[in-house]
């Protein structure tokens, strides 16, 4: 059996898989926060809460609506991007012009309230959301048993970072909102109802939260603490790519949960510190970030 | 950063003093307090149904005691050590406390066993696992009520090593509670003819158990020992359905409350071995207040918020023989105290402060057996309190030595 850093190749290859999956949360979780950071200023630290709501919706609309899962990938982000508009019209938009620091105290008030809310109403043990049907089971893939459910999360998150991607970098509406928040009395001037592009940009971004939260249910307990946790190490991911950069969240995302995914074989004590460990590196030698435009 | 800092000393100041308790004891009253876990990962654990327990507990008794009235103060630790032991402090300090109850969270309640023998106050710690609060971090003021890591190995361990499972790998939470629960098990584990052939430490509070399960899996043990418990419990088990490591290893749940099965579901959770020192459906007594308990909080209660009751009952019980809050007297008194209530039948508090009494190893119904809702176990074995939490002589207690 052949080794790599005195551990089997196969282990290797196992933990690869497994921290490429863990990746692609925290690429799907930091594009959201680098789209509303990038385009609107907000630092917003509800981005956990929301990712939890996703996931909390999910589990709502089988046991109240009866409503299955491929149902709640739509409806759940739709309904946290209403939410998310909701919030951006009644409270954010009014700090647009100060420091970004308020907007971060805000939001973080928002998650600890919504978190709040959730353990009064369902508990703090959390709620368990059954794999859907069609993707339950295993395939032995050689070096290790992989859920298939697992394969759906690589595959169904890549795809959403991408078309995000391709809808803001490449097609005329990203270029619009793009150039709208560089420059809204401009673009206003042209008759482009910037308030309203705004509006949509941040629940778009935070319907990816949700979208990852309801991707996450049936792996994890649905608990009103399961976005306080990761959205630490999801900021810590943006900081590294570059706020602002989407091909940056994307990209160190998905090679921090690879990262993180070997620490957890070589130390894993440490597991939960390595992300900060390599920001504050990166940002001794990069403040931008790895893929940052400054 | 342009942010005005006076404005943002003044905010945090306005804000602390909203937060800070005011009161005063008057030096007519009897203090209980409860520092827990009342939002985090333990929350279900004792928490709210905890202090509902406690209320319960006080109005039963009556609401005075040798005359003065019992007060009730309840604190968030938010899992950190250090907001522990300073609230403790703060209520000996400023509120005459003179007994507190210790929520969960072993490295918490460590730190607060230290300020309780500091401060010469009666600390009754309940949702603590780690059996060093009776060993060697052990102090006079120390009672250690419902559970430790001794008898939960002593249960799960034991039962499950003499069915077969001799080779054990652990999952264990990077804290003092997991690795005392998993040096226990591991003891037990040696005695009883098997070993323990890996372990990986996991913190606390981890979103993703995947990677690790894959170590565990590769080590080819025939059990997965979990040295962990509320949400990191529930997490690590049900990765481990997912992933196929439950067809092949045994898991075995060093540490379960019925609040984590009600959420895992019996599906899931179906042929679990846990080790319990109370549960609802045992007698009529048990019953009887789980259905008290019920009507508040629309869900049963866990061992633990059943110690709480039981725990409260007994100190004011022991204020009473003693004549005095003397915090010397009372914790005579306790030793001395035969406890009979629906959480214990002839407990008793041992010279190392660990209340001895019956624990018992049950096994998870399967949704075809259970027959109503929240029945969720079945008795495999009955341990007697000496068997479950070992001979005194064991003890690395100095207190014990002494004598």
């Amino acid at each position: 059996m052949t080794e790599l850093l005195g551990f089997p190749i196969q282990v290797i290859l196992g933990q690869l898989l497994l921290g490429l999956v863990n990746g692609c949360f925290y690429a799907m979780l930091s594009l959201g926060l680098a789209v509303i950071f990038g385009l609107l200023g907000v630092v917003n630290f509800a981005h956990g809460a929301f990712y939890m709501l996703g996931a909390y919706g999910t589990w709502a609309l089988l046991n109240y609506l009866g409503i299955g899962y491929w149902g709640a990938l739509a409806l759940s982000p739709l309904g946290v991007g209403i939410l998310g508009i909701v919030l951006e019209r009644t409270m954010l938009k009014r700090l647009t012009q100060v420091d970004p620091l308020y907007g971060l105290l805000l939001t973080f008030g928002l998650s600890l309230i919504a978190e709040g809310f959730i353990r009064e109403a369902f508990g703090a043990s959390g709620q368990t959301y059954p794999v859907p049907e069609l993707l339950q089971g295993a395939v032995n893939v050689g070096f290790m048993i992989l859920p298939i459910y697992r394969v759906w999360v690589i595959v169904a998150s890549l795809m959403v970072c991408l078309i995000t991607w391709f809808v803001l970098e490449r097609t005329r509406l990203g270029s619009t909102l793009r150039a709208a928040t560089e420059n809204p009395k401009l673009v206003q001037a042209f008759g482009i109802n910037v308030p309203r592009m705004v509006s949509l940009t941040y629940a778009a971004g935070v319907a990816l939260a949700a979208f990852a939260g309801v991707l996450s249910a049936p792996i994890i307990q649905v608990s009103p603490l399961m976005g306080s946790s990761l959205v630490i190490v999801v900021f810590a991911v943006v900081v590294i790519g570059g706020m602002g950069s989407i091909m940056g969240a994307i990209l160190s995302g998905l090679m921090l949960g690879v990262i993180e995914g070997f620490t957890k074989v070589l130390y894993p004590e440490a597991s939960n510190i390595v992300v900060f460990l390599i920001m504050a590196i990166v940002l001794c030698w990069r403040p931008n970030g790895l893929f940052g435009k400054g | 950063m342009k942010l005005s800092s006076k404005k943002t000393i003044l905010a945090l100041a306005v804000s602390v003093g909203l937060g800070a308790a005011f009161t005063a004891n008057a030096g007519n009253e009897v203090v209980i307090g409860d520092i827990d876990d009342m939002s985090g990962l333990y929350a279900d654990v004792i928490g709210q149904g905890g202090i509902e327990a406690v209320k319960m507990a006080i109005s039963d008794f009556g609401p005075t005691v040798l005359g003065k009235k019992i007060v009730f103060l309840s604190a968030d630790h938010q899992n950190k050590p250090d907001v522990g032991s300073a609230k403790f402090r703060e209520w000996a300090d400023k509120n005459e406390l003179n007994m507190l109850l210790g929520g969960s969270n072993t490295g918490v309640s460590l730190a607060m066993a230290k300020v309780a023998g500091e401060k010469k106050v009666p600390f009754i710690a309940v949702g603590a696992a780690g059996s060093s609060l009776t060993n060697q971090d052990c102090n006079a003021y120390i009672v250690h009520y419902s559970y430790d890591t001794t008898s939960l190995a002593n249960g799960t361990a034991s039962v499950i090593t003499k069915e077969g499972g001799k080779s054990w790998y652990f999952l264990t939470a990077d804290y003092a509670f997991g690795t005392q629960l998993q040096d226990a098990a591991t003891k037990v584990v040696n005695a009883n003819g098997g070993k323990s052939v890996g372990s990986v430490r996991v913190p606390l509070s981890a979103s993703d158990f995947s990677s690790f399960l894959l170590q565990a899996q590769g080590s080819k043990a025939q059990v997965l020992g979990l040295a962990n418990a509320g949400n990191d419990f529930t997490n690590s088990l049900k990765a481990a359905n997912e992933f196929g490591i439950t067809k092949t290893m045994k898991p075995a749940a060093l540490l379960a409350f019925i609040s984590d099965i009600h959420s895992l579901g019996l599906q899931t959770a179906q042929g679990l071995y846990l080790t319990t020192g109370w549960y609802w459906d045992l007698n009529a007594d048990t019953r009887a207040f789980g259905k008290r308990y019920f009507e508040k909080m629309r869900k049963e209660p866990t061992m633990n918020q059943a110690a709480y009751y039981s725990a409260t009952m007994t100190y004011l019980n022991a204020v009473k023989a003693a004549k005095t809050t003397d915090s010397d007297k009372v914790m005579e008194e306790l030793h001395k105290i035969k406890i009979n209530d629906m959480f214990v039948k002839g407990g008793y508090i041992r010279a190392d402060g660990v209340m001895i009494h019956d624990m018992y190893v049950m096994q998870v119904k399967t949704p075809q057996e259970s027959q109503y809702p929240w029945d969720y176990y079945k008795v495999v074995k009955r341990m007697p309190g000496e068997e479950a939490f070992g001979p005194l002589s064991d003890s690395t207690c100095p207190l014990v030595k002494k004598k």
